[in-house]
Formats: C-alpha cells, structure tokens, sequence
C-alpha cells in the first residue's frame, strides 16, 4: 500500500464534455468525453503547485482498460464501471444517458474507479493503467498490442468448466453463491428503493397543493386569513424540499450498485478458478489415461476393456516395432505431460493464494464501504425527519395565530 | 322592563320570538368561563345491540346541569342516530331562524365502510358530542324544549309519537312559509354571508380532496416501504460482519412504517370527518339565509300590496307589522349566530389545522427516534472474533 499511486498522484475526473465525432463504421454519433486530470503529490518548494495535467477519455476507454485489466489479473476483484445505461431510474430521473444529471453522477463514478484501481496494491502498479491516465495518443494502440484479447477465455469454455469441474476449492464454491445472492438482494433492494421514492416523492408534492388552496381560503377570512396564509407558504417549503432529499438519496444507490457490480467482479474469480481447476483436473484424466496405454503396450495385459485392446486382439497383434514407436511416443508424451501438471498444479496453487489474499482485502473493504453508505443513509433519513419537523412545526406556530 | 337594542329602538318583548333572540342579542360572548356554565353534556360508551330485525349502536348521553328547566341534576340516557337525527330535525322545524350544527353523515356506503368497525363507531361518536356540545352552547338553543325531552327522557319514542301535540313553554314559532315571493335586494351582510359560504364550502371541498390524496399517496408510499425494509433483514442474512447494521436498518424500515400508519389512520379519523361536518354545516346554513330571503320578500311583497290599496290608513295591518317582526327577529337572530359561528369556526379550524401539523411532527420525531438510535450500533466496531 506504500506503494500505491493514488498516494503519489491526485487523480480527477473533473468534467463531461458532449462531443461528435465519426466512429470506427465511420456513422456519426453523439458521445460524452470525460476529462481526466492528475497531479502529482509531492512536496513542492516555496508553495508551489504541481502542475496539472489532463486528457479526454470516453466511456468505451474506460471499458477498455477494465477489460484489460480483468483479463491481465484474473485473480483479482477487479473493481467495476458505473452502469453504461441508467437503470434503476424512478420515474423523476431521466433513463436518458444525454441527461445532465446521470452524466454528473457517471462522472463521479468513473472518477471513483480510477481512485480504487490507483489505490490497488496490484492494479496501481500496471503501465497500461498509467498511460491511460497520463497518454493521450496511442494508447489504444498500446493496449491492443499486449494482446490481452488472446489471454481472454471463451464464455462457452467458462461455463463447460462451471458444471464439469469436479473438485474445486470449497471456499471459492461458495463465495461464488455468496455473490449470486448479493447481485440479487442488492439489485431487489435497488428496485424496491426507486419505488420507494417514487411514491415518497408523490407524498411531498401533493402538500403543495395545500399552499395554493390555504391563500385562496386565506382571502376571504378576517382573523384567520394571516396564519392560513404563511402556513400555505410553509406547505411549499415541505413541498419542494423533496428534490434534494432525492437527489441525496441517490449518491446511496450508487454506491450500492458499485457493490452490486463488484458481485459480479467476484464471481468472475470464482469462475477462473473453476476454469484452472477443470482444466487442471482434464489434464491429470489425460495423464493417467496415458500412462495407462503406456503400461498395457509394455505388458501386453488388458487390464481394463479398452477398444483399441479389443481390436489388436480381432484385428491381430501389432509388430513388436510398432509396438516400442508407439511407447516411445507415449512416454515422451508422459513427461511432457507430468511437467505440464506440475506448472499446472503449480499455478492453480499460486492462484488461489493470490486470489484468497485479494479477496480478504476486497471483503474488508466491502465491509468498511458499506457500513459507511448505512451510516450516510440513516444521516440522510435523521435530516429528512428533523426538517419534518422544522416545517410542521413553522406551520402549527401559523395555525396558532389564527 | 323597558329593553331597548343598543341602537335606541324599542324592543317589542310580547312575541316570544324576539325575547329569546334579545337574549341571544346581548350574549355575544361566548367565551364561557367552565364556572359560569351551567350545562354539561358528553356522549360516550357506544354499545352494539343485536336484534331479530336489525343490529344498531347506541350511546350514552350524559347530563350534568344547575338549570330549572330541568327536573334533576344528573342524566343518563341512551340514543342513537335515529335519536340524533331526530332532534336536529324538530330544531329546526323549532328554531328555523337559527344555524343548527351538522349530523356527521346519515348513509355509508355498505360494503366501502364498516358501521360497525371501532373506528367508525369512534369517529361517529366525536361528532354526535360534538353536536350535542354545540347545542349546548348556544344560548337559544340550549334551552329548546326537544333538546331537554332529548337529554332527559327515558322513553325518546313515546315522546316523539306525541309529536305536534305537545305544548311548549317557549312555543313553537310560527311556521315560515316559503310562499315563493321574489326578493327585491338582499341586505348587502346576508349577501357578503352567502358569497362567503360559497367560497368556504369550496376551499373546503378542495382541501378534502387533498387530504384524501395525501393519505392514498401515504398508503402507496407505506406499501412500498413494506417490501423495502425485509430486503435489508434478507441481506443481513448473507453477511457476517454486516449482519446487525442491515439488521437494524431493517427494523428502522419497520418502526417508520409503523408510525406512517399511525399518522394515516389519524388523519382519516381526526382530520376529514371535522372538514366534512363544516361542509354540511355551510349547506345548511346556506338554506336558512334562503328561508330568511324568503320571509323578508314575503313582508316586502305584503308592504307592497297595502302600499297599492292607497287607503287612508292611519296603522299598518297587523299582519304586515308581524312580518317585519319575523324579519328582524329572523336577521338579529341570524347576525348573532353567524358571529357565533365564525368564532367557533376559527377555534375549531385552528384546534384542528394544529392537531393535523401535531401528527405530523408527531410522525416524523418517531422516525427521527428510530434512526438516531441504530446510529451507534452501525458505527459499532465490532469485537475481533
């Protein structure tokens, strides 16, 4: 963590910016550019400030580079992007990725998750990361070249691994459950939230409606016109002050579903190792299925029924020539074979060390955040109650001057 | 006695219309002290009675008075709404030149309402008292011969089957007729009076209706609450070291849904049935400034008609001279009530507009409680295991 770069450099992303431009089938299309800024955090002399330096990055960058790095560090929880279209919306919030609004709050996610790849013992250190932060030109061109799309694994071949893995590590079988059911809870939570303030948002607003009424009835009353009058005021103040209520609300649901797309960040560990393990677990059956073969050739016995056994002794025995070729090349396949386990075993060992170990970090820090987006809730909630009843407070000290 | 009103003119105290009203006329205040109040009434204790042919409530009328008009000083009597609806009726066959309070609502719509549930039973009873307090209050009133047969006695039916029959000390007044005469101009306070019921039916229509859609909007939002607060118990479920804040947070949910419905169900009890009677009090008060309409376009109309026979006479007809008297005696009565009301109007929207802002602090410190309490067991650093 002495390390880190987040500790070294100031990382911002300051600005949205709407752009056009042609794309790669040469359509035009609206986008949005992010500016990133950094500056390094060194002591500098006299007061001075490290100057700033800034580039324009586009969300498909961003993804780019977190391709990257979930390919480049499979074995570790590699931390998400802000949703690519809103989801989530209640009906106040525009679903539109245009809108001022969700543009705001991409930003400061994206911004988030340069700060946690920077402050990552592991991903702080990667080049590529660091030329996207401070390389404008080429960087493309930098990334493709390490050819991480190579090193990808085929969905098809992931999910084969998923049902046929025969022993994977028990700890990985259920954090990969566990994140299942966090992706769900956190994603019901997340609905039922949206309608939560769809409907509260309702409640505020019809106040409102109070205000308009109490003045017209204010106008034909002598006594009580007055309290009617500024309790109606009052009534607008409760009515408009759900907005920002609201709005605060959703910097929780953001970071909630920061949590809810690093369940998915997780379970894509989970599944490497299932991957390494099944293939490790194929390449010890293949093994053993060749030493077998082996032993058979040489001691001429038929241990098990084989098919190949069944045909040399209806089709006639091979020549004893063809008999040692055909060992020789067994054997030499069998040390290639041993060797190849071992640096398999090897890696699937050193993977669920370092996995394990990026993982107690990822759950502290889950932990840790969480706890932190409660607390920033429940805040929330006391300052919604207090300015409850601030409001009708003002409004019963009206009513009692009538 | 020589009465005069405080104008200079002389009072004529022979109809027994117009020594009422002068009582009503010099009692304008009517802020009175509980000492020099000498009638007490209360209606509790609602009972369900079954019977072969029909099931009914009834409540305990209450009395406590020092007055002469009544024989004892304590009753204790049951009725129900057919009773009530009875009395306001006679008063105001009895008493047309003044405002009788409302009846909360005679129907309910069967199936929408339980007659019989305990809230509706209790919010009938708020009202009755409420009537029967409002009677009670008033100087006239108070001491109308139905009102007393009503408080006191034991069997209200026999009294009733009596009807016209009975003589009363006051004297039933004579009944107006609604002859259908066309009024030439209407005092310009009965106008302004009308104008301003008018207006104040409909802002109280309206806020009915907002308060109404407040509380649906409240439920809607309750619903919702309901499904949000077990998702974080669910969640707590997955979790080892986040189990108890999620936990907490969950039962906060609960405790806030708690108190939402506590405050809807207020408003619906407390709040729109006290709305509602000021609108049926409005619409009937509206018809006595018609019936008061119609008995000065009847003395208008006779004035007129002896005017016409240009006979030399040296006195006004008798019956012409009682018209102008019911006039009076109609407006005097009705001025007096009006002030009346609009006092009792203000203490009462102010007592109710208060109680409404009440509620809702009352709702919102129950949630501020609850969340300030699960403060400290989500920042709790819990032991290392």
């Amino acid at each position: 963590m002495e390390d880190c770069l987040a500790k070294k450099m100031e990382i911002t992303v300051s600005e949205a910016e709407k752009r056009t431009g042609r794309n790669a089938m040469n359509i035009q299309e609206t986008y949005t550019a992010y500016l990133i800024e950094t500056r390094a955090v060194e002591p500098q002399s006299e007061g001075q400030c490290a100057p700033v330096d800034s580039l324009w990055r586009r969300y498909s960058e961003f993804e780019l580079l977190r391709n990257y790095l979930s390919v480049t560090y499979p074995h570790i929880v590699v931390p998400p992007l802000p949703e690519k279209r809103a989801d989530f919306v209640w009906h106040k919030l525009s679903a539109d990725n245009m809108d001022p609004d969700f543009v705001e709050r991409r930003r400061i996610g994206l911004e988030n998750f340069l700060l946690r790849v920077a402050s990552h013992p592991v991903l702080c250190q990667d080049k590529i990361f660091y030329s996207f932060l401070t390389q404008e030109g080429g960087w493309k061109e930098m990334v493709n070249e390490t050819g991480f799309q190579l090193k990808a694994d085929s969905r098809l071949k992931a999910l084969n691994a998923t049902f046929r893995v025969k022993n994977p590590d028990k700890r990985f079988t259920e954090l990969k459950h566990y994140s299942d059911e966090l992706q769900s809870v956190i994603s019901h939570l997340l609905r039922v939230r949206a309608r939560v303030a769809d409907r509260l948002y309702g409640v505020y607003k019809v106040h409102g409606n109070y205000g308009r009424v109490f003045s017209e009835w204010s106008a034909i009353e002598k006594e009580m016109g007055d309290g009617l009058q500024s309790a109606g005021h009052h009534m607008d103040v409760y009515a408009a002050s759900i907005d920002d209520i609201l709005e605060e609300e959703e910097h929780y649901a953001d970071q909630l579903k920061e949590y809810l797309f690093y369940a998915e960040a997780l379970r894509a560990v989970c599944r490497k190792h299932e991957l390494m393990q099944y293939d490790l677990e194929m390449a010890a059956q293949d093994l053993t299925s060749k030493k077998q073969q082996c032993e058979e050739l040489a001691t001429g016995t038929v241990r098990t029924f084989s098919l190949k056994g069944m045909t040399s002794k209806l089709f006639g025995q091979e020549t004893p020539e063809q008999r040692e070729a055909k060992i020789k090349v067994l054997e030499e396949q069998i040390q290639e074979g041993e060797e190849q386990l071992k640096s398999k075993n090897l890696e699937g060992r050193d993977f669920v060390k370092s996995a394990w170990a990026d993982i107690e970090r990822f759950k502290e820090q889950k932990n840790h955040d969480l706890k932190e987006a409660l607390i920033s809730y429940a805040v929330m909630q006391i300052s919604m109650c207090k300015k409850g009843i601030q409001v009708w407070t003002n409004a019963k000290e009206c009513f009692s001057k009538m | 006695q020589d009465l005069s009103l405080p104008n200079g003119t002389p009072v004529d105290t022979s109809s027994p219309a117009s020594s009422s009203s002068l009582l009503n006329r010099l009692q304008l205040d009517d802020d009175l002290d509980v000492e020099t109040r000498d009638l007490f009434v209360t209606v509790d204790d609602p009972k369900k009675h079954v019977c072969t042919m029909e099931t009914y409530i009834t409540y305990r009328v209450t009395t406590k008075t020092t007055r002469a008009e009544f024989d004892l000083p304590e009753y204790s009597v049951r009725r129900r709404y057919q009773d009530f609806d009875w009395l306001r009726n006679k008063l105001e066959e009895s008493q047309p030149t003044h405002l009788i309070p409302p009846l909360p609502e005679k129907f309910v719509v069967k199936g929408v309402v339980d007659r019989f549930s305990e809230e509706f039973v209790e919010t009938r009873r708020k009202a009755l008292d409420k009537f029967l307090k409002r009677i009670t209050d008033h100087p006239v009133l108070s001491f109308n011969e139905h009102f007393n047969v009503f408080l006191t006695a034991k069997d209200l039916n026999a009294y009733k089957k009596q009807g016209m029959a009975l003589l009363s000390k006051v004297g039933e007044s004579v009944k107006y007729v609604t002859g259908g005469y066309k009024l030439r101009s209407r005092p310009l306070e009965f106008a302004a009076i009308g104008d301003y019921l008018d207006t104040f039916s409909l802002k109280l229509g309206t806020i009915d209706r907002i308060a109404q859609r407040i509380i649906k909007e409240q439920l809607e939002y309750l619903v919702e609450l309901r499904e949000y607060g077990p998702v974080y118990s669910t969640w707590g479920g997955l979790e080892v070291e986040l189990s108890e804040p999620l936990e907490g947070v969950s039962a906060c949910i609960g405790n806030c849904c708690t108190a939402l419905e506590e405050l809807s169900e207020d408003m619906t009890e407390d709040f729109l049935p006290v709305l509602r009677e000021y609108i049926l009090y409005a619409e009937s008060m509206k018809n006595v400034l018609k019936k008061r309409d119609q008995v000065q376009a009847e003395y208008e109309a006779k004035l007129e008609a002896v005017a016409l026979k240009k006979e030399d006479r040296p006195k006004v007809p008798t019956d012409v001279e009682k018209c102008q008297d019911r006039v009076e005696c109609f407006n005097a009565d009705l001025k007096a009530d009006m002030e009346r009301w609009q006092n009792n109007k203000r203490q009462d929207f102010r007592q109710l507009l208060m109680g409404m802002a009440d509620k809702n602090i009352q709702y919102y410190e129950k949630c501020l409680t609850a969340w300030e309490s699960i403060i400290p067991l989500l920042q709790d650093k819990p032991e290392t295991k």
